[in-house]
């Protein structure tokens, strides 16, 4: 803010020219806080107490300055031998003799016996102006170190000449244009013992070594530096493997890059829940669950589909040891070793109470710099809480998600729920750095408990509002549609029975439909009978019909033809009439 | 070698130094202080070791290598190589007293 303020109103002030130079310390995150480095040419202190990396700091800007800026240095010890301090830079993996040898550090050691010292008259510090003349003249030293003072006062007996002396040796080592460190002790109420801070008043450095709940944390504050803006605030700052690093939470931005990448998650019916297609590369996820849920399964499915992908998975365990997940996994059809043997799967597993929450952070950050994973997964991620206060925690998980997303680098947070149902408020402060959140929860009823898993959030794409149950076999993971009737959902033995009973009333309704059908049939079959009988009968009435008019045809005929017979015989008047009315009347012409 | 030892520290006590003195006297350059010192050391040992002294005057400004091995930090030092143990003493030397008790000349009171 005040950076941007200034730009605004002096717009050609903050040139190169008006600021300070800068000297790059190389110390990660040191150079970010303080603007680009320490005072060129001018001397720092740095103070604090007793074991909180004085000294490591002081060699560390001098080897980074002899390695990478160029910058030869000279080292003057009070405190510690040339064997001690190359002993000890070495755990830093900084190779001091070698710098030595190779004329780009000059260690001095300055030791005086008090016990031996006797003072006669008037004298002063000419002969360390001398030493530390030649030794950087030697070299061409650019960096010079002087460890500490407090041991320059056990030294030496007359502490107004000290005082006088060291105030000319500050002054003439910004004559001679080294850039310097001086450390010193933390006083009680200075900052430093012998109130050196009124000397050097270009920049000093405070470190703090505090424990908080039993875990210790080292501290660096930047409390002056004369004609700079820099970062006022403590930041913590651990010692690994590699020297220093500073972690300033504020220097870090939203600024990524995004990938509109989709990567599978390793169960089908997941990534259909996830719009088909799984998460975004470089997404964070948040996968939390009560014990026993089987988050580090899902976490694991993730892996071995990443790496059978071809991808580079770091799998940070922080319950199980790698043995033991491989081997768990292998219970349920998950065969991680092969992957482990292909380099394509990496474990680091660490107790969360071997160290602070910087530490383990800087250890994550140096396995990723150095692995270059595709995916990381955290199992869990609520046991790194438990070294921390809250909000260092959120710091820190900010940091890595930052770090992760920078590089693209997709990234699988467990977290366990102690609670049943409601969710921790700690997981609601992570939960909104996550790009994505599963659930996996227990439902507990009919003596027995069931998983179930849904997507409560899932940036960026559309998701599937369902529950699903989760289900773990011996051929891994199988989500199955819970069901959702008037009593709920039901899961379990419970959903088993609903869909047997489901089944069973559907088989009862479909042998009623045939038997149903089958009578229907018989009944069809009946009445086509009685049709076919019914037809037979009507056409047996309609032949006796047939032959009762054939009779009663002839009958009338015979008695015709009698009749005529007869009258003929009887000769009958009639004769004329009836062979008009009959047919024998050509008999009767005849 | 131990009787030796025990026979230096008797005569030591006894302030009768049987063997030869070497004093090295490190200054920086020719400025008064130095020069005092010298000529401090000089009555000194004129009239405390007469005979038995061999002062040793190296300027650190010409051989700036020479100031580690004595462990040299302020000027003008002297140290008293011989008889041992080493014995340094700070200063211009303008305190006859501390002189004595820093050469074990004499025990501090």
């Amino acid at each position: 803010m005040k950076k941007t303020i200034l730009k605004k109103t002096i717009p050609k002030s903050t040139s190169p020219a008006t600021q300070l130079p800068r000297c790059p310390t190389g110390i990660q995150g040191l150079d970010e806080i303080t603007g680009g480095g320490l005072p060129r040419g001018r001397p720092t202190l740095v103070c604090g107490g007793a074991g909180c990396g004085k000294t490591l700091l002081a060699a560390e800007f001098l080897v980074r300055g002899a390695v990478q800026f160029g910058e030869p240095g000279v080292l003057m010890a009070f405190e510690e031998t040339e064997a001690e301090l190359k002993a000890n830079v070495a755990s830093l993996g900084f190779d001091l003799g070698g710098l030595v040898r190779r004329k780009k550090i000059v260690l001095d050691y300055v030791h005086i016996e008090r016990s031996e010292v006797q003072e006669s008259g008037e004298y002063d510090l000419e002969g360390l102006f001398v030493r530390l003349n030649h030794a950087i003249d030697s070299i061409g030293a650019k960096r010079v170190v002087l460890d500490s003072l407090e041991a320059l006062f056990a030294s030496l007996p007359n502490e107004a000449i000290l005082r006088a002396e060291l105030r000319r040796l500050f002054r003439w080592l910004k004559d001679k244009g080294v850039t310097a460190v001086i450390t010193a002790e933390r006083g009680r109420e200075q900052l430093t013992r012998h109130g050196l801070e009124e000397y050097v008043s270009d920049c000093v450095i405070l470190l703090d070594h505090r424990v908080n709940d039993q875990i210790a944390t080292r501290h660096l504050r930047v409390v002056k530096y004369r004609g700079a803006l820099h970062g006022t605030n403590e930041f913590p700052f651990l010692i690994g493997e590699e020297g220093i690093s500073v972690l300033p939470i504020t220097s870090l931005a939203l600024n990524h890059k995004i990938s509109s990448e989709r990567i599978a998650t390793g169960i089908a019916r997941l990534d259909a829940m996830l719009g088909g297609r799984g998460f975004f590369r470089g997404s964070s996820i948040l996968l939390t669950g009560t014990p026993g849920t089987g988050k580090t399964i899902v976490a694991a499915n993730f892996a071995q589909a990443a790496a059978r992908r071809g991808e580079r998975v770091l799998f940070f365990s922080f319950e199980e040891s790698p043995n033991q997940i491989i081997r768990n996994m292998h219970s349920i059809g998950l065969r991680l070793e092969p992957l482990v043997q292909r380099g394509l799967l990496r474990f680091h597993a660490a107790r969360p109470s071997l160290y602070g929450l910087e530490m383990h952070l800087a250890t994550m950050f140096k396995e990723i710099a150095a692995f270059q994973p595709h995916v990381v997964i955290v199992d869990p991620i609520t046991s790194l809480m438990d070294a921390g206060t809250e909000s260092e925690t959120k710091g820190m998980v900010t940091r890595l998600i930052d770090y992760l997303k920078a590089g693209q680098v997709t990234s699988l947070f467990t977290s366990l729920t102690q609670g049943g149902h409601v969710l921790q408020q700690s997981e609601a402060t992570i939960s909104s750095l996550m790009d994505a959140w599963l659930l996996l929860q227990d439902f507990e009823g009919n003596g027995e408990r069931n998983r179930v898993l849904y997507v409560l959030k899932a940036r960026g794409m559309a998701h599937s509002n369902q529950v699903r149950e989760f289900l773990i076999s011996n051929r891994g993971i199988d989500l199955v549609d819970a069901y959702i009737g008037p009593s709920g959902v039901l899961t379990g033995s419970a959903r088993a029975a609903q869909t047997a009973r489901e089944k069973a009333e559907e088989l009862i309704s479909q042998q009623e439909a045939a038997r149903r059908k089958r009578e229907l049939e018989r009944k069809r079959t009946a009445l086509e009978r009685q049709i076919s009988g019914l037809r037979s009968e009507h056409e047996a009435s309609a032949e006796e019909l047939r032959r009762i008019d054939e009779q009663v045809g002839t009958q009338t005929r015979l008695l015709t033809t009698e009749r005529t017979e007869l009258g003929r015989l009887r000769q009958a008047d009639v004769s004329v009439a009836a062979s008009v009315r009959g047919n024998s009347k050509p008999k009767n012409k005849r | 070698m131990k009787s030796k030892t025990v026979k230096r520290r008797a005569s030591d006590s006894h302030r009768r130094p049987a063997k030869l003195w070497q004093l090295r006297l490190y200054v920086t350059d020719s400025t008064p202080r130095s020069l005092t010192a010298f000529a401090n050391l000089k009555k000194f040992c004129e009239s405390h070791l007469k005979g038995r002294y061999r002062i040793t005057v190296i300027d650190l400004v010409k051989q700036p290598r020479l100031a580690k091995g004595d462990q040299i930090l302020a000027v003008p030092t002297v140290v008293r190589k011989l008889p041992k143990p080493v014995r340094i003493i700070l200063g211009n030397l303008s305190d006859t007293d501390h002189l004595l008790v820093g050469l074990d000349l004499r025990p501090a009171d």
